[in-house]
């Protein structure tokens, strides 16, 4: 490949507390493919989300994360965020009086200034783009004026995470169990929201306990994480083998 | 510091100069004593009953002991200060003696230059005099009497003497009784009966000179049915080289009418700010403070509420932030005295860098007010391990007939919250900055919107530098 990857891991290994989490992954995802990740609880799925945004609670002790070529290691959560790196969470925060408008706002100005835009969004183009994609993800526009994530429904959260996604525009989307906690419907919407978003501009890392959310988003690749290693990779059939068969194949297959 | 103390009055000097003819030469100086107190009654020019009110005050003020709780208010040298200034002290104190940081404040509020110097009391010319002079029409037009309170004793000596002292007598506290005796300046506010104001009083000409003295004294008369919203005070920082503000505020809101005071003060960090405010809420009457504390060393002060009347009510919102080297004794008082009285008290406290922030209140119901409901929520934020801060609701109700509630949380900025902030690209600082704004958000809309806005603004300077 001549190009640069968007986003590359290499060799990463990560502790928290001193116990190894993370034991080598290796891991490319470009503009324009949505990887899956799956694994069983405990196998290190969030933390790989968690440290690749920069969350200071984990260390990486081995290994790189390059984004467009270039190392994270040093740069902070806003840093990435900026830069367009985007993790949908799988537990959002609650910010009690902060409106999702204002936040927004906020984050679409760090962002667009990161990216050589010095004025705001005017304010009735803001509002415009706000109102479209909320509509996209079927929200109510009352929606806008509440507290970030206080007092929202499972459901909501996860819409509001891909909100945000769509606002901020970012060129790698580390999804994060955004299945989880969903009900048919509301999963539906979601992935619609994420299909909508993915295309050639945007690198997708979907990461799943179940295969049910890979029946409305399409990856182009599945690897299985176990025990802190990707121990196989393959492509959208292998999603369908392991919901067959279960994890414990992998790991016998790892086994043999 | 710099002894030229000042007192910034706009017109003060046409108002109240010296008249040859009476006033022999007197010198400022440090310090009271009966003389000094009787010699501000007689450069002003004041009838016998207020020279003797303030000389009985005196005495309240001498034979007073300070409070043993709230802050460390021993710690004041009362020989030391100056109780009052003629006009011509305002010179000799310059551009340059403005300490930078508060310069530095001052600019990213985007306050311009004359304003800035005004605020500083470098500057005695800024004007807002056409403005204010417009707003002073319509409003006289409709029988609204709005003056610095000097001047309504001498224009309204009997609607004056009718309330003044009524509400806050000079015996409640030594520094009520030390208001009572050196008070000079503040508002004097008359609502006529069915009168309803829609502007904020002050929100358009935001400095007003008058408000800003050291011992100023607010008298706010709402008549029946009447409305009016008073702004007191600015989010820039005050810079006072005295260190003492001891204001009192006293207001009637009279049956069926309805009052709100909204104060926004943002001391120097040298000034002890101990302030007595209380309203008298009649039948059907309703009295709402919305009052934020910033800056200062020591601010004591608990808006306070007299239900006088049935089906009265009252409004307390305070918010107070604590920075280095600062206490905020913050709170409120509602006293319940008559039947189907209500009273709704929401504290924020915000305390950072070592700073000392806490809710002192007192929810009172008295013998035969019966059916009475009052809820008190205050809430403390920490962005600290070093900070700290102190709840200490009193209680004392004498019927059983009531609903009181109460409710407290204390928490800290936490990290899961930061972090998702961040990970959308905004910086710690901006993020912590709007996780405290989230915090006093309940408060801040219930604000005249450019006060929120640059109360925000604020929080956010507050916040740089602080976390990280």
């Amino acid at each position: 490949m001549g190009t640069t990857p968007t986003l590359q891991i290499k060799n990463l290994h990560v502790a928290i507390d001193g116990k190894a989490i993370l034991k080598g992954i290796n891991l490319t995802v470009n503009k324009g493919e949505i990887h899956a990740i799956m694994g069983p609880n405990g196998s290190g799925k969030s933390t790989l989300a968690s440290v690749l945004m920069g969350h200071p609670k984990y260390e990486i002790t081995d290994g790189t994360v390059l984004f467009k070529g270039e190392d994270v290691a040093e740069w902070s959560a806003d840093e990435r965020g900026r830069k367009g790196l985007f993790l949908a969470f799988q537990y959002p925060t609650a910010i009690p009086g902060v409106s999702v408008a204002n936040f927004l706002r906020m984050a679409l100005q760090a962002r667009r200034k990161e990216m050589g835009q010095e004025k705001p969004l005017p304010p009735k183009e803001f509002r415009a783009l706000v109102t479209k994609q909320m509509a996209l993800l079927k929200m109510d526009e009352s929606f806008a004026g509440r507290y970030i994530n206080d007092g929202f429904s499972g459901g909501e959260k996860k819409r509001n995470e891909i909100l945000q996604m769509a606002v901020l525009k970012p060129e790698i989307a580390v999804l994060d169990e955004t299945d989880s906690g969903l009900d048919i419907d509301a999963l539906r919407i979601v992935s619609e929201g994420v299909n909508a978003l993915a295309g050639p501009e945007l690198g997708v890392l979907l990461i799943t306990h179940y295969q049910r959310i890979l029946n409305y988003i399409k990856p182009h690749h599945v690897h299985v994480l176990v025990d802190g290693r990707i121990v196989k990779s393959g492509g959208p059939e292998l999603a369908h083998e392991l919901e067959a068969q279960g994890y414990d194949w992998v790991r016998d297959t790892q086994a043999a | 510091m710099n002894e030229q103390a000042l007192d910034i009055r706009e017109g003060y000097k046409e108002k109240y100069g010296f008249h040859d003819d009476i006033a022999p030469i007197f010198k400022a100086r440090r310090g009271l004593n009966k003389e000094v107190v009787a010699q501000i009654s007689d450069m002003k020019g004041e009838p016998k009953w207020m020279r003797d009110f303030r000389l009985k005050s005196y005495e309240h003020f001498e034979k007073k002991s300070l409070p043993r709780w709230g802050g460390a208010v021993d710690e004041i040298d009362f020989q030391s200060i100056f109780y009052y200034l003629k006009p011509v002290d305002d010179q000799g104190k310059t551009w340059e003696d403005v300490p930078a940081d508060i310069k530095r404040t001052f600019d990213k509020l985007g306050i311009p230059e004359a304003e800035q110097k005004f605020l500083s009391g470098v500057g005695a010319q800024y004007d807002s005099e056409s403005v204010y002079h417009k707003i002073k029409e319509e409003l006289s037009n409709k029988g609204v009497i709005f003056l610095d309170t000097d001047n309504a004793l001498k224009e309204h000596p009997e609607l004056f003497r009718e309330y003044f002292g009524t509400i806050i007598p000079p015996s409640d506290n030594k520094f009520a009784a030390l208001n009572s005796a050196v008070w000079s300046g503040g508002s004097f506010i008359y609502v006529p009966k069915g009168v309803k104001i829609d502007l904020p009083l002050q929100a358009y000409f935001r400095i007003n000179a008058q408000n800003m003295g050291q011992f100023e004294r607010t008298l706010i008369i709402v008549d029946e049915d009447a409305y009016v919203h008073y702004v007191e005070g600015c989010t820039a920082p005050i810079y006072a080289t005295d260190s003492l503000h001891s204001a009192v505020v006293e207001i009637i809101v009279k049956k069926g009418a309805r009052c709100r005071y909204t104060t926004i003060q943002n001391w120097s960090n040298n000034v002890y700010n101990l302030v007595t405010k209380r309203a008298a809420a009649h039948e059907n009457a309703t009295m709402e403070w919305v009052d934020a504390n910033l800056g200062s060393k020591l601010t004591m002060k608990y808006p306070s509420v007299y239900l006088m009347g049935k089906g009265a009510h009252a409004e307390i919102l305070s918010i107070a932030f604590a920075g280095a080297g600062q206490h905020q004794d913050a709170g409120g008082k509602a006293v319940h005295a008559a039947p189907n009285t209500t009273s709704n008290v929401v504290s924020k406290s915000i305390s950072k860098d070592g700073g000392r922030a806490g809710y002192r209140g007192l929810i009172k119901v008295a013998k035969g007010a019966t059916d009475c409901k009052s809820t008190v929520r205050c809430d403390a934020l920490l962005l600290d391990e070093k900070s700290r801060s102190d709840t200490y609701p009193y209680m004392e109700i004498e019927e059983d007939k009531v609903s009181i509630g109460h409710e407290a949380t204390v928490s800290k900025i936490g990290d899961e919250q930061l972090f998702y902030l961040m990970s959308r690209g905004i910086p710690e600082a901006e993020a912590a900055a709007m996780i405290v704004s989230g915090f006093i958000e309940p408060i801040t809309k219930e604000l005249p919107m450019e006060y929120a806005v640059e109360m925000n603004r604020l929080i956010q300077l507050q916040m740089e530098g602080s976390v990280g």
